[in-house]
């Protein structure tokens, strides 16, 4: 961690000359070494995590291999660098990483005072509590004088103690740096509750040594909305960042996955056309910066936002997370893309 | 400044070009090092600020002053999520101070046992000690300090299963719970009795060394200077009508209330530094015994002292001087180490600092504090032991 941040700072200091060498723009600086360099979690099963031979895959992953397919058209010039909940910050501050996607919140401060940029939301979250059962315990309100593992650096330390006060509850906050330590303090009984976004809550419910024994409680007792987050300064990027996900909820919209994309090409359908860059004399890509069927690219690749949704923490995964919020407008959700024209 | 300025009125005169005077040529490196060293830190510190600013990071260390917002599990004064950033680093702060203090003072009382214990004719005591010294000097001090606390947490019950132990204290796997002591009124006349307890004891030992330089009579230092210190503020606690009562844990619903607890985290951070740090001091300790030629003891023996005595008077003394600095590097390196808190969540300046960190983005100021304290801390532990190793050295005459 402490090498990290040194890292950062002398990335800070030389991030100046470098800047003025190469080119001025991330997309120009993505191109020219050929591949995403993206910040993810260490570990959260069904968001971003390693499996045994190191490839990554995971909801947020699955974002990376998005961007650098609408990049390069090939979603595996990617290269990953594992956060903490405190370092991704500085990482990406420091122009280590060139974009953040690990289920980070988006809120005020982060999008002023750290210099960062927020737009596409690509989940839903709020943060909840689960506790054993045989606690008893059926809401959080019955939670006073209980410990809870919390990790620290993250909205949900602050929430944890706004939700606490106002509702007159003592706790004894126990905060450790990364995700396994707070797990493995959790699962060995030093604390009664484990609090997270509910996202998170089910995907470590599953690598607790007896998952059936927690429950999560049904208090959501914060706004969470996650999402990639880019560097302040660079508009270019932070729009191809922002559109890869408009993408992929448009692509679900149309009806478009990754097995049928190529069908869809021929579609008569104009706003699809348009969706797809087969329009006759489109800029849909140029003026991004991009090709003009970066869409394709992208849905080929990942398929589109449900399929990404399913495969990795939905109805096809063992998380099982309902869509809920995450549902497109249409189907009584709030993910809604804006139109490409 | 010139070089001309620089010559030296030199024995002999300049042979040839001015270049060659090895004095010169010391100014003129030197001169070159400090102005790369000047151009080093500018540059780092411009082009950190310019890119800082460039990246809309907002900077300076007006953030201490902000609401904290998040709570901290341990801590030594009051702290709530609406006390300021700036009084959460001061409450890391004190917890590594108190995890340094403790866990220095443990470790010299148990590396300074182990090391005499080394020396041990008795075959069991020395081979005992060999192995506690071998054993926690190879293994790096993060693994000993996860062995304590997962031994911590694996093995003590959980909180409604705790296990009693004398005087209303019990043990579990959130720590050990004990009576808290509630002072009422009339109880600042039983620390009053402390004090001059402490003073007088002073005093009397003063007296009574005095006493056996000139009459070579011993009086009894021991057991006057514990009536002094334990007997007074009992009597004045009696007299005073019993005015401390105790605050003691029972059990909640989730946790023990009441009293005092002192955290897992802290328990095994604090075994953990005193057990790894101790193998060092035992090795400093022996290697400074072994140092004090044998000649001294025989000579004592010659004079017939006694075993006892002879290493508390004669060798003990003289081998401090080898001790003390090398103890020094061990206890600054406690000092650092404790910054390893942050792996189990002890609520030290390095975990506070961090959450900070993050939730301010104010990466550059946490690091610069972090490093000023430990700095500051390091050199004031140097500065005492400097100046105990200056009271303690050789007085030659």
């Amino acid at each position: 961690m402490a090498k990290r941040i040194l890292t950062a700072l002398i990335g800070a200091a030389v991030m100046g000359i470098g800047a003025q060498a190469a080119s001025a723009t991330t997309l120009g600086d993505v191109k020219a070494k050929g591949f995403l360099q993206c910040g993810v979690n260490t570990g959260l099963t069904g968001f971003a995590s390693p499996d045994a031979s190191g490839n990554w895959s995971g909801f947020d992953v699955d974002y990376c291999k998005a961007i650098a397919a609408a990049i390069f058209g090939d979603a595996t010039k990617v290269k990953y660098t594992p956060t903490s909940a405190k370092d991704r910050f500085p990482a990406l501050q420091s122009g280590e990483v060139d974009v953040l996607a690990r289920n980070t919140t988006w809120t005020i401060n982060r999008d002023t005072a750290l210099g960062f940029n927020f737009r596409a939301v690509n989940y839903y979250d709020g943060q909840g509590f689960m506790v054993r059962k045989s606690l008893n315990v059926k809401s959080a309100l019955e939670l006073s004088g209980a410990a809870v593992c919390v990790q620290t650096g993250t909205t949900t330390e602050l929430n944890l103690a706004d939700y606490f006060k106002a509702n007159n509850l003592q706790y004894n906050p126990v905060v450790f740096e990364k995700l396994e330590e707070v797990n493995a303090a959790y699962d060995a009984g030093r604390c009664d509750v484990y609090t997270t976004d509910q996202s998170g809550l089910y995907s470590l419910r599953l690598t607790l040594a007896a998952p059936d024994d927690h429950i999560i409680l049904p208090e959501i007792i914060s706004k969470e909305p996650l999402g990639p987050a880019v560097r302040q300064g660079d508009d270019q990027w932070f729009d191809i960042v922002s559109w890869v996900h408009y993408a992929l909820v448009g692509a679900e919209d149309f009806g478009i996955t990754s097995a049928n994309v190529e069908e869809m090409k021929k579609s008569t359908n104009p706003d699809i056309q348009r969706f797809l860059g087969v329009e006759a004399d489109t800029k849909i890509g140029t003026d991004l910066g991009l090709d003009n069927d970066w869409a394709v690219k992208v849905i080929k690749a990942v398929g589109n936002y449900g399929e990404v949704f399913d495969r990795n923490i939905g109805t096809g995964s063992p998380l099982k997370i309902e869509r809920g919020l995450n549902a497109l407008w249409s189907k009584g959700g709030i993910q809604y893309a804006p139109p490409v024209r | 400044m010139t070089i001309d300025a620089t010559i030296p009125p030199g024995k002999d005169k300049p042979t040839g070009s001015i270049l060659n005077d090895p004095k010169v040529r010391g100014w003129i490196y030197q001169g070159i090092t400090l102005l790369l060293l000047v151009l080093f830190v500018y540059w780092v510190t411009t082009n950190t600020i310019e890119n800082l600013k460039r990246a809309n990071i907002a900077s300076g260390y007006g953030f201490l002053n902000g609401r904290a917002g998040f709570d901290v599990g341990q801590s030594l004064i009051a702290f709530t999520s609406d006390s300021t950033y700036g009084r959460a680093l001061v409450v890391g702060f004190l917890n590594t101070i108190l995890v340094a203090v403790t866990g220095i003072i443990t470790a010299t009382i148990i590396g300074f046992l182990v090391g005499i214990g080394r020396l041990s004719k008795n075959w069991l005591i020395a081979k005992l000690s060999m192995v506690y010294v071998e054993v926690f000097r190879n293994i790096p001090p993060l693994l000993v300090i996860f062995f304590w606390y997962s031994g911590v947490l694996a093995v003590l019950p959980q909180p409604r299963d705790s296990l009693a132990l004398p005087l209303d204290m019990y043990i579990n796997n959130r720590g050990l719970a004990f009576p808290r002591p509630v002072f009422d009124a009339g109880s600042q006349f039983i620390f009053y009795a402390l004090v001059i307890g402490i003073i007088a004891s002073i005093f009397f030992a003063r007296y009574a060394s005095k006493k056996q330089m000139e009459t070579g009579k011993r009086l009894p230092v021991l057991w006057t200077v514990l009536g002094l210190v334990i007997g007074l503020p009992v009597l004045t606690y009696l007299l005073a009508g019993m005015p401390i009562s105790f605050d003691v844990p029972i059990a909640g619903k989730f946790n023990l209330t009441g009293g005092s607890v002192v955290g897992p985290e802290f328990l095994s951070l604090f075994l953990a530094l005193s057990f790894y740090t101790a193998a060092f001091i035992a090795e400093i300790v022996r290697a400074g015994i072994r140092g004090v030629s044998h000649g001294q003891t025989e000579a004592a023996h010659a004079l017939g002292v006694r075993p006892g005595l002879t290493t508390r008077l004669v060798v003990v003394p003289q081998a401090m001087r080898i001790i003390i600095p090398p103890l020094t590097s061990q206890y600054l390196n406690l000092t650092k180490n404790s910054s390893l808190a942050i792996a189990i969540g002890y609520a030290d300046l390095v975990a506070v600092g961090g959450t900070i960190l993050n939730q301010t983005g104010q990466a550059v100021e946490i690091v610069s504090i972090w490093i000023i304290v430990y700095l500051t801390l390091s050199l004031s532990t140097s500065l005492f032991m400097n100046w105990f190793n200056a009271k303690m050295a050789l007085v030659e005459r």
